[in-house]
């Protein structure tokens, strides 16, 4: 149906089936680089790789060579930096007018500048030097691209009802059939997105009106705009009349904004793929964990072929974590990073690397695909019912700040929900890893609201030697101010359940509403259970009643400091060795529940820097060998971190409110108060 | 005779820019493109590479004149021109660029992390700009040191002919 044009001309010898002889002869590469010798070069080199060169020396024009002929080139190779406009800039409206590759060159070979044209789409990135080997491959991207638009047709072609049904299970397909199978995984997602659009995409695609150029500033009125309206809710009405660019049409707009769209549902792809590689980077680092770590291997499908988990169940979590393209990089991520990942990965997705920031917006979007923004709690307690068999959850959502604390509390009760009905369905129970959201940057007074949850519980043979652990860590950067004054809200808790004998966990969050720049951390009552079954209704009471405890801390901190602070929270657990009734019950969590949770306050001009991580750790460690008979320490260590930057940033605020924050000597360091030995 | 002697001559030149660590292998790519269509391809490429450099130079030396060094501005001319010469396979300028845009960084907190840009103190602001300008002399005097090298190595390969230059020793 969609014919992209890739084979026209001295290309069409590269017809879809096979490919020709002559195949890359003739290939039409557009070259574009503001160093002439490096031009001269580059020219050289590919004609004798025969391919067909055109070459200019600044982007502008080979935008317009570009938009003159649209099917007049098969890959564009470009400069990074340029004058008149930043290579990626360049990138960027190609991937966005044009399905051409591109590939991205410079002498610069830092980490991330490539990072950077990969998040953008580049599909290569040659570091100058370029060498002629290196060219000598650059058709496969063609091949590539042109073979990726073939499938999309191939499915377009298809009916409607069916699709939905086919997308699903190809999604699930590209879910487990490799870890980094990106073609494949991004081939299903592009298939998606196609899907939805398929009948705006045959209006535009046809372009049978006259085209509007848009140009850089155009465009940039236009992205403008749209992030006013917020991309949810950017109609091209709206858009048309924020624009107010005569001469432009509702259809333009429309047509543009599809295709801003799919290209930054395109470039969440490529970082949600990234951030899954990451994750598993640290699994890699994080392997020090002994037997544990030799289950990660495990993946949902090996479990539930070991029957281990119900297929209902299973199919619920594919439904629930699956279905969102969200969770598909990580659902072989094991448990145990989650806390990994809040300790250290977190500060960095948040605000470590400049380009996160940038990208912030298109993963919001590729995110909050299918779930809606502003979500009324009602509307995320459905969706968790849909998750709460699994105990685990991926959400990500953007609500109001007033609004999310309400929206927290669900969560956590409905996750904790689920852990018990986990532990109900079999002894052994399957470690469930769920994913991590990403950091949301909002530009207004939405806040970003980051769901991480990790539940998980293994167990091996008839649980005389249940090793177990399991973690839930909530995160939630917020972000209330229009100049981007960060404020980062880190939830963390990070139980240990022995799985035979715990009754679950009962993470609760409470979180205020944000006045100021201020970040605070709440701190997740998390309790380490080593109960018996018929104690634990007992211990749900503790429980409830030390949330209680909890929230009225907060409260009273909120007050007394108005906000103005950064408040980091943290807890560390250990989990605990207890020998009663015969079980040896070794929880390998012991020194593994330090928790750190770590809060960025950054304001707008130190953002993108990671200065103000904290990466505080403690360690509480309990031990229950006391006892044979159950007996429970739980320890709540809660500690509020302020950091000589941070105060600084803060400066004035603060002042105003000196007097009276938290019960301690400094205005930002109280002693955490515990509870230690409380029995059951 | 007088012809094996010069094709001998280009050789030993050609070996010393690179036993000298003049030059790179990136230079032989240069060399590989050479062919009928362009049989002197490499020179066309060093001229070309020097005449639009001493433009870089210029905006160089000029930004460097300045009394506030904008280290940004400088790293954004030294990029290019490392880019132009690590095309080329001119070995030692290159490094040298390396150098300087360490120190640009270094002038702008980059690396640095105890120091932001504010707060790069008096003294250390003063040693990097002072680094930068000196490794900007080394630039300049390596650059002109393979001009002069690349220019006597393009007249005995001129003299020996245009045989010799298209096909050199692999």
């Amino acid at each position: 149906m969609l014919n992209l044009g890739y084979c026209k001309g001295s290309m069409s010898t590269a017809s879809s089936g096979g490919v020709s002889d002559q195949f890359p002869a003739g290939l039409r590469v557009l070259v574009v680089d503001d160093d002439p010798t490096c031009l001269v070069i580059l020219e050289k080199m590919l004609r004798i790789c025969l391919y067909e060169v055109t070459k200019c020396n600044r982007a502008e024009i080979a935008l317009s060579l570009l938009r003159e002929n649209r099917n007049g080139y098969d890959i564009v190779i470009s400069d990074v930096h340029m004058p008149d406009m930043d290579g990626f800039k360049l990138l960027e409206l190609i991937g966005l007018e044009m399905d051409l590759p591109v590939i991205m060159m410079s002498a610069d070979d830092g980490k991330n500048v490539v990072m950077k044209g990969v998040t953008h789409g580049a599909c290569d990135y040659l570091i100058k030097p370029i060498r002629i080997e290196a060219l000598k491959n650059i058709w496969q991207h063609v091949v590539r691209k042109k073979k990726k638009n073939e499938w999309k047709d191939l499915e377009q072609s298809g009916s409607v009802e069916e699709g939905g049904d086919r997308q699903q299970k190809q999604s699930e397909d590209a879910d487990y059939s490799s870890s980094a199978n990106e073609g494949s995984w991004k081939n299903s997602k592009r298939r998606k997105d196609e899907e939805e659009e398929v009948d705006e995409r045959d209006d535009t695609s046809t372009l049978k009106k006259p085209r509007v150029v848009w140009s850089v500033e155009l465009h940039q009125q236009f992205v403008a705009a749209v992030n006013q309206l917020g991309i949810d809710k950017a109609v091209p009405k709206k858009i048309l009349e924020l624009m107010n660019v005569p001469g432009l049409t509702r259809e333009n707009v429309a047509s543009h904004l599809q295709k801003y769209r799919l290209y930054l549902r395109r470039l969440s792809g490529v970082s949600q793929h990234q951030s899954g590689m990451g994750n598993s980077f640290i699994s890699t680092q994080e392997a020090t964990y002994g037997s544990l770590s030799s289950l990660n291997g495990l993946d949902l499908q090996t479990l539930a072929a070991a029957s281990q988990i119900p297929a209902q169940s299973l199919a619920t979590l594919q439904a629930a974590g699956l279905g969102r393209s969200t969770a598909k990089p990580r659902m072989p991520m094991p448990i145990v990073d989650q806390r990994n990942l809040f300790s250290f990965e977190n500060p960095k997705l948040r605000f470590g690397e400049g380009q996160q920031q940038h990208l912030n917006n298109g993963k919001q979007i590729n995110l909050l695909h299918g779930i809606p923004t502003t979500m009324e709690p009602k509307q995320l307690a459905n969706m968790h019912h849909s998750a709460q068999s699994l105990g685990s959850m991926n959400m990500q959502l953007n609500a109001h700040g007033d609004q999310s604390g309400s929206l927290l509390m669900q969560m956590s009760q409905q996750q904790s929900r689920g852990q018990i009905l986990n532990e109900a369905t079999s002894s052994q129970v399957p470690r469930l890893p769920s994913s991590i959201g990403q950091p949301i940057v909002n530009n207004a007074l939405a806040s970003g609201v980051l769901a991480r949850n990790g539940l998980a519980e293994s167990g091996r043979g008839t649980g005389f030697n249940p090793v177990s652990q399991s973690s839930s860590t909530m995160n939630f950067p917020l972000n209330t101010t229009a100049e981007l004054t960060a404020t980062s809200f880190a939830l963390g808790s990070a139980p240990g359940v022995p799985s035979l004998t715990s009754k679950g966990m009962f993470p609760e969050e409470i979180s205020s509403e944000i006045k100021g720049p201020g970040g605070f951390i709440m701190p997740s009552y998390d309790i380490f259970s080593d109960l018996q079954h018929h104690r634990s209704h007992d211990w749900e009471l503790q429980n409830a009643g030390m949330t209680f405890n909890g929230s009225q801390q907060s409260n009273s901190l909120q007050s007394n400091v108005d906000v103005a602070s950064s408040v980091l929270a943290h807890q560390g657990f250990s989990s605990s060795q207890s020998n009663g009734q015969g079980r040896n019950i070794s929880a390998v969590g012991k020194p593994m529940f330090s928790a750190g949770d770590a809060t960025d306050h950054v304001n707008a001009q130190s953002l993108g820097q990671p200065l103000n991580n904290f990466f505080a750790e403690n360690l509480v460690r309990v031990k229950t060998e006391r006892v044979p008979d159950a007996s429970l320490q739980t320890t709540l260590f809660n500690e509020q971190f302020g950091q000589e930057d941070l105060m600084s940033a803060l400066l004035k605020q603060q002042q105003q409110q000196q007097a009276g924050i938290g019960p301690a000597e400094n205005e930002f360091d109280f002693d955490g108060y515990s509870l230690d030995n409380i029995p059951v | 005779m007088e012809r094996t002697r010069l094709r001998r001559q280009v050789a030993l030149t050609r070996q010393s820019l690179f036993d000298q660590g003049f030059l790179d292998e990136q230079f032989i790519q240069l060399e590989d493109l050479q062919d009928d269509a362009n049989p002197n391809f490499v020179e066309e490429v060093v001229t070309l590479y020097y005449r639009d450099s001493a433009r870089l130079i210029t905006n160089i030396e000029k930004a460097l004149e300045k009394n506030s060094l904008d280290f940004n501005k400088l790293d954004g001319f030294m990029h290019q021109f490392k880019g132009s010469s690590s095309s080329i396979g001119a070995k030692k300028v290159k490094a040298e660029c390396t150098l300087f845009r360490e120190y640009c960084r270094a002038g702008n907190g980059e690396g640095l992390p105890h120091l932001s840009v504010q707060g790069l103190n008096g003294f250390a602001w003063i040693h990097t700009s002072c680094r930068c300008t000196r490794t900007f002399q080394q630039i300049k005097k390596e650059y002109a040191t393979l001009k002069r090298k690349l220019e006597a190595y393009f007249q005995v390969v001129r003299q020996a002919g245009p045989a010799e230059t298209a096909c050199w020793p692999k």
